[in-house]
């Protein structure tokens, strides 16, 4: 059944990706700005232009071949997903727009259902906006409480309080795989354990963990695992929801609407069974057939050795600046994905990143959709570094001359 | 680089560094907060005003360079001046971080607010360059409300 991986080398990758070869004011372009989104393989982007060229239908229940064809290519994508992430069931799979539209659609269904005034929300101090704000919401309409596990200077939560924090009014743990702003990788499988020896569910925000490691729901036994396509080689406006079997089931629909029904009367309208209970209207039906096709891709390469890659290219990239006088790295947890968030003396972030950007380096400023973490390390921004498998140590190299660029503008 | 040497100039690098009327005013006559929550820049803009005269500005807070050198020069060019020289001003200095600016606008004016030209290409720094402005220009009306830029 496995194909045989294509063993990893970075320069061969990098021929799969055509933006890669764009300049940027007279520069090369050094992408790193991967956890904001990832660049496509040429695959993926010819899926997309295929779909459109050749085959566009709309999905589900069309008599005429083009339709047939367009369903057979977005449900063969939803079975890849499956497969992808070892997921027991197609039915399990729901096609949303991205990791926030999932984490919203649990929030305000499963949400609502479960939550009584009262009830606890458990989140974690270095989570998303995207996984805070839509339990903010549903917790407030709900009258439940939200609870937040703190979290250490190094960016490395604090389990002791995780587990104090667990009590018998806890309904839902929402946790990231990985911080998105600091680089930690959660210890979500203890974490869930925890959890279900008290009976409460558990959410993971894996966006930032599907790029750079291979994710076993049944390994890791969560509840929810969220996540989005345009992060992982694939294009925006898709993401998927996995939840178990049982819970989704349990849940009423989010949006109401076509192919979410199986019959519609002005009397009684009957929903659909999984996934379509979820997925009302005409979906991106390029962008699901784009999906599967990325995971095709990440399929055919060696995945360890991409984890290994990564993570000698931020150990060297850690190295690197943390020797440059006047620059400090933020969030130094051991167990970390290819982010790298810093800092430097007397220089805004802002300023940093407009100044790499004339050297060609595209990086992140600001507080990254987590103002909580900002706000608890007592700054109001990071730069931030965040490496995919197509990055260099060339690239690294043009990082740190750009960092000794800003220093000799700024003359400290 | 030569865009990037119009915009992270002498005059600005300078006003970063050593900001200009960098202080509380206890007998300011307005007081009005300029906040960017998505970069992070947070002034307070001072005012003292006698009868339709700017008499003083100063300003405390942090931020990026370009936003921070903006309100100090601001600070300096203000003072003195009517209510409709700082409006006039006010509008100038829009126009000129983006681009707008006629080529018949007295360079007297602009003199040191020159050093801002360079903002124009790089569109994602205006509202760090205005935020100041945008909220002296509040003050001045007899605002209190908190002034974003974003």
């Amino acid at each position: 059944m496995s194909k045989a991986k294509r063993s990893f080398g970075v320069d061969e990758i990098r021929k799969d990706f055509p933006v890669l070869n764009t300049t940027v004011n007279g520069h090369p372009l050094v992408y790193l700005d991967n956890a904001a989104t990832s660049q496509k393989p040429r695959v993926v982007i010819d899926a997309l232009s295929d779909y459109y060229l050749e085959y566009n239908s709309n999905i589900h229940r069309g008599v005429h071949y083009l339709s047939q064809k367009a369903t057979d290519a977005y449900e063969d994508s939803r079975l890849k997903i499956r497969q992808f992430i070892n997921a027991e069931r197609s039915e399990e799979i729901v096609f949303v727009r991205g990791a926030t539209e999932a984490i919203n659609l649990v929030a305000q269904t499963f949400g609502r259902t479960n939550l009584q005034s009262g009830d606890e929300v458990l989140l974690t101090a270095l989570e998303h906006h995207s996984n805070i704000v839509p339990w903010q919401m549903i917790c407030e309409e709900r009258g439940a409480q939200l609870r937040v596990v703190p979290m250490q200077e190094n960016g490395d939560l604090i389990l002791e309080e995780y587990r104090r924090l667990l009590t018998k009014r806890t309904k839902i743990v929402a946790v990231t795989h990985v911080s998105n702003a600091l680089g930690t990788i959660n210890p979500v499988k203890e974490m869930i354990s925890l959890a279900h020896e008290r009976g409460v569910p558990v959410l993971v925000d894996g966006a930032q963990a599907v790029p750079h490691m291979t994710v076993d729901m049944r390994e890791l036994g969560c509840d929810f695992y969220v996540f989005s396509g345009h992060k992982m080689y694939g294009p925006t406006g898709v993401g998927i929801l996995y939840g178990k079997k049982t819970l989704l089931e349990s849940m009423p629909p989010y949006q109401g609407g076509g192919d979410m029904i199986k019959s519609v009367s002005f009397e009684k309208t009957i929903f659909n069974d999984l996934p379509q209970k979820f997925e009302a209207g005409t979906p991106n039906i390029s962008g699901g057939i784009a999906l599967g096709v990325a995971v095709d891709y990440l399929n055919s390469l060696d995945r360890g050795s991409i984890q290994e890659y990564e993570s000698s290219i931020l150990d060297y990239a850690s190295s690197q600046l943390s020797s440059i006088r006047g620059l400090e790295i933020v969030g130094k947890s051991k167990n970390k994905a290819s982010v790298l968030s810093f800092v430097l003396d007397g220089v805004h972030p802002h300023d940093i990143g407009t100044i790499l950007d004339s050297e060609g380096i595209a990086i992140r400023t600001g507080h990254h959709c987590a103002q909580p973490i900002m706000t608890r390390l007592g700054i109001s921004a990071t730069a931030r570094a965040s490496f995919a498998m197509y990055n260099t140590q060339k690239e690294v190299d043009a990082l740190v001359h750009g960092i000794y660029k800003v220093i000799e503008v700024f003359g400290s | 680089m030569n865009e990037l040497q119009a915009l992270y100039q002498e005059v600005i690098l300078d006003h970063n560094k050593s900001p200009r009327n960098f202080r509380v005013m206890p007998d300011a006559t307005n007081v009005v907060d300029g906040y960017n929550p998505l970069c992070g820049d947070h002034y307070t803009i001072y005012l003292k005003l006698e009868g339709d005269t700017v008499k003083e500005v100063s300003f405390q807070g942090s931020g990026c360079a370009i936003s921070k050198a903006s309100a100090s020069l601001m600070s300096t060019v203000m003072k003195g001046k009517t209510r409709s020289e700082a409006e006039a001003l006010f509008q100038q200095f829009h126009q000129l971080v983006t681009g707008e600016l006629d080529q018949k606008t007295n360079p007297e004016d602009l003199g040191r607010l020159a050093a801002f030209s360079g903002v124009s290409e790089f569109p994602a720094r205006v509202k760090c360059a205005i935020l100041a402005w945008h909220t002296v220009h509040s003050a001045l009306q007899g605002k209190t409300d908190s002034v974003s830029t974003e």
